[in-house]
């Protein structure tokens, strides 16, 4: 099955990724040989098999207590940010 | 020559007071100085920290305090958060990235009083079998350097080969610990799903990421691993189960071991690789181990299974470099639907938008079912068949890649060929076994790797079997030319 090159940018577009003019073509051709690659997978028989959720048998994903036991540390992370005034991250005005 | 022995013996040097750690410490700058130029294997070095970090340990050590990482150096793979320290994961994206806290194993290897020189190079977000990928640039393999030394810890292993650090660590997703230490010829060790902590690794796949270690030998990667391992509440799937004494059982005998030879890895396997398995088999049989033929139908299909599965976590775990908190962001954006677009589109490179956008796709509406669903259940069944085959044996014992290192650039514009380097290192990981891979011979002058898989939590099981061969053997002493 090959993917068309509107379904890429649908995809792009989904992912939140600009892809360039130039970018496009190779993309079309390798997403699709790699759909093709995965549809391997009909063939394995499944029926009755449920999807697996962790590797581990009988484990399961721990919760913790609902306590606090972070600090604020905002002005360390915020260090790393690419804009931020006042404590708040900017990014370009959303409302007009 | 520092650089030729082993941890064990450099502990010992120290706590001999015969060598210092800050004179260790020099002794591994400078030839990272003299030979990383050529090599590439590491996005950062450092130096100041290295020699403060060993002039403590030197004051522990005066202080009486042993330990076997005590004063060692070592080589982190840039996926580790490091507290003040740039942490890129390859990644143009991270490039400015200064962690604000370490990672669990950061955290336990530094108490143990391990020096760190640098974070090693390795294909961007983890995304590649040949550390091609890297914004750094490719590493090259200290065997060849037109060659790859595999990925995607492509730098730790090239690093540990080159005798640049006595072990550095990585991360095992689908390969990127053994695949590299098979083409670099040494050791590395990815252990089971849960058992060393996730905590402060950049995500790739979540379900399938696993840290470990390279090393020059099994003994070595033990000692190791011994510090790394154990349950962080920090990391939501590391599993609360005590970590035996690695060392302890390493000298045990191999009389009786069961070793499993599955069908699936020796179909189609080029008979120069056959070759090489059947001398390691004659050496385990040597030592009293017995084989059966074991078969696990449905492994064929791990790499198809894992390029849905990791793309599909990838794609969810990767949507938070968005271009606001943290990391890269375009130039003069128009709109926020343009700050996430271009932040993202110009931030990563070819093969992680490639991932991101195989995930997007296959967990996508109408295709959930047939891709992601089908892949898990899939999965389910290649795990059920391995637990069966651990039902009749002890280990499982295969090639770990299919071909010696390849030449740089040999592979970049076809991903699939690409994928299926993987092919025999990927269903531990689906899986979530431990898996181990050393050196067992050459082929055209490169090494080449032998893989042991164990059932659950079996770490010392495999490392036992990888030292008893390395005593037998000298295929792990074997060092590239112009590094001895």
């Amino acid at each position: 099955m090959s993917l068309t090159r509107q379904e890429v940018e649908k995809i792009a577009h989904l992912a939140r990724l600009s892809i360039s003019e130039q970018e496009m073509p190779i993309y079309v051709s390798s997403l699709s040989s790699i759909v093709d690659f995965v549809a391997e997978l009909a063939r394995a028989d499944t029926g009755n098999v449920a999807p697996m959720a962790h590797p581990l048998v009988g484990l399961h994903q721990r919760l913790r207590g609902d306590v606090v036991t972070e600090t604020d540390q905002h002005e360390r992370y915020q260090a790393n940010a690419p804009s931020v005034q006042a404590a708040l991250y900017v990014v370009p005005r959303v409302i007009e | 020559m520092l650089h030729t022995l082993s941890i064990g013996a450099l502990s010992d040097l120290l706590g001999r007071r015969e060598v210092s750690s800050v004179e260790l410490t020099r002794h591994f700058l400078a030839r990272i100085e003299r030979h990383d130029a050529a090599l590439n294997s590491l996005i950062t070095t450092t130096a100041d920290q290295a020699l403060a970090a060993a002039a403590d340990a030197d004051r522990r050590l005066q202080r009486g305090e042993t330990g076997p990482l005590l004063g060692i150096p070592l080589i982190h793979k840039d996926i580790f958060c490091t507290e003040g320290v740039r942490t890129s994961c390859g990644s143009r994206m991270l490039d400015n990235f200064v962690a604000p806290y370490d990672a669990t194993v950061v955290e336990r290897l530094r108490s143990a009083g391990g020096v760190m020189l640098g974070k090693a190079n390795m294909d961007e977000f983890a995304m590649g079998s040949s550390n091609e990928t890297s914004y750094y640039g490719p590493v090259k393999n200290p065997w060849d350097i037109s060659k790859v030394p595999g990925g995607s810890s492509g730098g730790s292993a090239a690093a540990t080969a080159a005798r640049l650090a006595p072990y550095a660590t990585g991360t095992d997703t689908g390969g990127s610990i053994r695949q590299p230490a098979a083409l670099t010829g040494i050791t590395g060790i990815k252990p089971t799903y849960g058992r060393v902590s996730r905590y402060g690794i950049v995500a790739f796949a979540s379900s399938l990421d696993q840290a470990g270690v390279f090393a020059r030998s099994a003994a070595d990667a033990a000692t190791v691993l011994q510090a790394m391992a154990g349950f962080d509440p920090r990391d939501s799937t590391s599993v609360d189960v005590p970590v035996p004494d690695y060392a302890a059982s390493l000298a045990q005998p191999l009389k009786g071991l069961k070793i499993g030879l599955l069908a699936e890895f020796f179909d189609g396997l080029e008979a120069r690789n056959v070759a090489l398995i059947e001398a390691a088999l004659a050496v385990y049989r040597s030592l009293g181990a017995e084989t059966v033929d074991v078969s696990l139908p449905h492994l064929p299909l791990s790499v198809p299974t894992y390029y849905v599965v990791a793309p599909a976590e990838c794609s969810s775990n990767l949507s938070r470099f968005d271009g606001v908190r943290f990391g890269y962001r375009c130039a003069d954006p128009k709109d926020l639907m343009d700050l996430y677009k271009r932040s993202r589109g110009e931030g990563f490179g070819p093969e992680v938008k490639r991932r991101i956008m195989t995930g997007t796709y296959v967990l996508s509406a109408g295709y959930f079912d047939a891709y992601y669903l089908k892949a898990q259940k899939a999965r389910q069944l290649i795990t059920d068949e391995f637990r069966a085959a651990f039902t009749q044996v002890d280990l499982l014992l295969g090639p770990t890649t299919p071909t010696p290192a390849f030449a740089i650039g040999a592979k970049v514009d076809d991903p699939i060929t690409m994928y299926l380097n993987d092919i025999y290192t990927i269903g531990a990981n689906l899986a979530g076994l431990p898996g181990l891979s050393m050196p067992c011979g050459s082929i055209d002058g490169l090494p080449m790797g032998l893989q042991l898989i164990g059932p659950h939590f079996a770490e010392a099981r495999v490392l036992n079997a990888a030292h008893q061969y390395q005593l037998a053997t000298d295929w792990h002493l074997q060092t590239p030319r112009g590094y001895e």
